[in-house]
């Protein structure tokens, strides 16, 4: 018997590209894309369930099962630690995590550093791993401004083009760990949904190879 | 009327007594022990433990003792010290764990498993793991259990080269299922482990393709014991409910041999974990072997609840001047109806839920 996927899309641009590819390779439903008050978006004959989740939150709803399946950065992953089947890197969404501080400088090796962000367990792993003694200041945006009014030495934050940073005067000093789309699944789900998800997961291989 | 005296109980209590009954059934003498512990023990076995905050106080002679946060450790500690045969035992106890999920709060667990101490030999192991499926079929039919050999998991790592650090992180990898990331630490290593990861399915289907995996004559023990132990299980009638697969893992530390970890389909988590562990056994000091597993029952509390959603059918208030006898035969007569009811003084405020209301005037 074939079963419904629940899919967990991040809302976004990243979640947006995602669907596309979904929709590209079959599983497309009607209305996902329409700005409609609907929550839940279901096909199935293509045996799908489609919800738009926060970014932070695709994880969570995966690991606990309100989603089989879900696209997540693998910021969200690294920060989080969630349990789940980490299945395909989509190769989109492509960005890196890198400390930033003010361009041409660098901090004084000597003194605890303070550091601005909003991964701050991504954060403390770094610097743990490199005996530097930190001082995590907790943001939850705009993390670009702490330097700028000296709340901060640095910033750790995800760098795309850079452009934010250099049109403020920063630049980024170290790259910690590459970004990009994971396609993850909840552990007990894959088990009892194998054939549905491994299905899923060749295909949208063969689409972005 | 007969009234059905086991209609209170919750799910996770029923599975409690139908998993007790079970482990009664073959032997499994029930362990009992209290709720605290030497705050030493844990510190010695950190790693062992799920989670690393542990609940303390101080006795009348500031001795540092803890709510025990595990049991298994307990049983090793406290069983006998020259085990001839084999020394089995299950429990149904609570934990106490601070931190679970990154909340702060205490947390009691109702945690029920078996241990089997002393010469684990291949009967010892499949009688373990029928266990193992039995308890989750006695919760449910669609039950799932994923089997691995930490023998092979840490032969083939450390063949790709990878030591501490990297080799606990493609240790992750491959529990996570992560093809990409085992690549990205292996190099040109990763095949052999891109494959492991990828093999999933009935024993007696899959067992050939981990001689095509390992070559080394490091995983010709681990294997041979998986093949016999597969025949173990078909002459138990378990064996459809095991698959072979190795994103199932533990710490290198305490486990060895073979591990598992057991689902329940609609349960998004595994809720029964299991597997050898003789390294803790050795470090306690005991010449022996162990094999266990833990059934965690508070995950089964959200599954197949049914139709209690309401606390009673019917809620009789009446008034302060109402007659008493006579509530009490409209409370009896629809008792006597097979309904649950409760009755309550008009201004209370601690109703429970209800599907009927009869005001008593």
């Amino acid at each position: 018997m074939k079963r419904m996927i629940n899919i967990a899309l991040p809302k976004g641009r990243l979640g947006e590209r995602a669907y596309k590819i979904f929709e590209e390779i079959g599983y497309g439903c009607l209305e996902v894309m329409e700005n409609s008050r609907k929550l839940i978006f279901e096909n199935k004959e293509n045996g799908v369930r489609y919800f738009w989740a926060k970014p932070s939150d695709v994880a969570i709803y995966v690991e606990r099962g309100a989603a089989d399946v879900g696209i997540v950065g693998k910021d969200i992953l690294l920060e989080g630690g969630h349990d789940v089947y980490e299945l395909l890197d989509l190769k989109m969404g492509k960005c890196r995590m890198a400390v930033a501080g003010p361009a041409g400088k660098r901090p004084d090796s000597e003194k605890t550093l303070r550091v601005a962000t909003k991964f701050t367990q991504i954060t403390k792993e770094y610097f743990e791993k490199n005996g530097r003694d930190i001082d995590i200041i907790k943001l939850n945006g705009s993390i670009e401004i702490a330097p700028l009014l000296d709340l901060s030495d640095v910033i750790v934050d995800i760098v795309e083009t850079g452009k934010t940073l250099y049109e403020n005067n920063l630049e980024p000093y170290e790259t910690i760990v590459p970004i990009s789309a994971r396609f993850v699944a909840n552990k007990a789900a894959y088990r009892f949904k194998r054939d549905e998800i491994n299905l899923m997961v060749e295909k949208i291989s063969e689409k972005i190879n | 009327m007969i009234n059905d005296i086991t209609a209170p109980l919750r799910q996770d209590e029923r599975a409690v007594l139908s998993l007790r009954s079970l482990y009664e059934q073959y032997g499994y003498k029930k362990y009992k022990m209290s709720k605290f512990e030497n705050y030493e023990l844990y510190l010695e076995n950190k790693n062992f433990l799920a989670s690393e905050k542990i609940v303390t106080f101080t006795d009348p002679r500031g001795k540092l003792l803890a709510l025990k946060p595990d049991i298994t450790l307990s049983i090793v500690k406290n069983a006998p010290k020259e085990i001839e045969g084999t020394y089995k035992v299950y429990y149904d106890e609570n934990v106490y764990r601070a931190g679970a999920d990154g909340d702060d709060n205490i947390k009691e667990i109702m945690q029920v498993g078996i241990e089997l101490i002393g010469n684990v030999d291949l009967y010892s192991e499949g009688e373990v793991l029928t266990l193992a499926a039995r308890s989750l079929k006695s919760v449910s039919e669609n039950s799932i259990i994923g089997i691995s050999h930490m023998g092979i998991i840490s032969a083939l790592i450390s063949e790709s080269g990878l030591k501490g650090e990297s080799a606990s992180k493609v240790g992750k990898a491959l529990a996570d299922k992560n093809l990409s990331a085992i690549k990205e630490f292996c190099g040109e290593n990763a095949e052999k482990l891109v494959k492991l990861a990828n093999i999933y399915g009935p024993l007696d289907k899959t067992i050939y393709q981990l001689e095509e995996i390992c070559s080394s004559g490091k995983c010709e023990g681990a294997i041979n014991e998986l093949e016999e132990l597969a025949k173990v299980l078909v002459a138990m009638g378990e064996s459809e409910s095991f698959v072979l697969d190795f994103s199932v893992s533990n710490d290198m530390n305490y486990y060895n041999g073979i591990t598992f970890q057991g689902f329940i389909d609609g349960i998004p988590r595994h809720v029964l974990s299991g597997g050898r562990y003789d390294a803790l056994v050795r470090k306690t000091g005991l010449n022996a072997d162990a094999i266990g597993f833990a059934v965690y029952p508070d995950i089964l509390e959200r599954f197949n609840t049914g139709e209690r959603g309401f606390d009673v059918d019917v809620l009789v208030v009446y008034d302060r001047n109402a007659d008493a006898a006579e509530v009490a035969k409209a409370v009896e007569k629809i008792k006597s109806r097979g309904k649950k009811v409760c009755a309550m003084p008009d201004a209370s405020n601690c109703r429970p839920s209800y599907k009927e209301l009869v005001r008593f005037d």
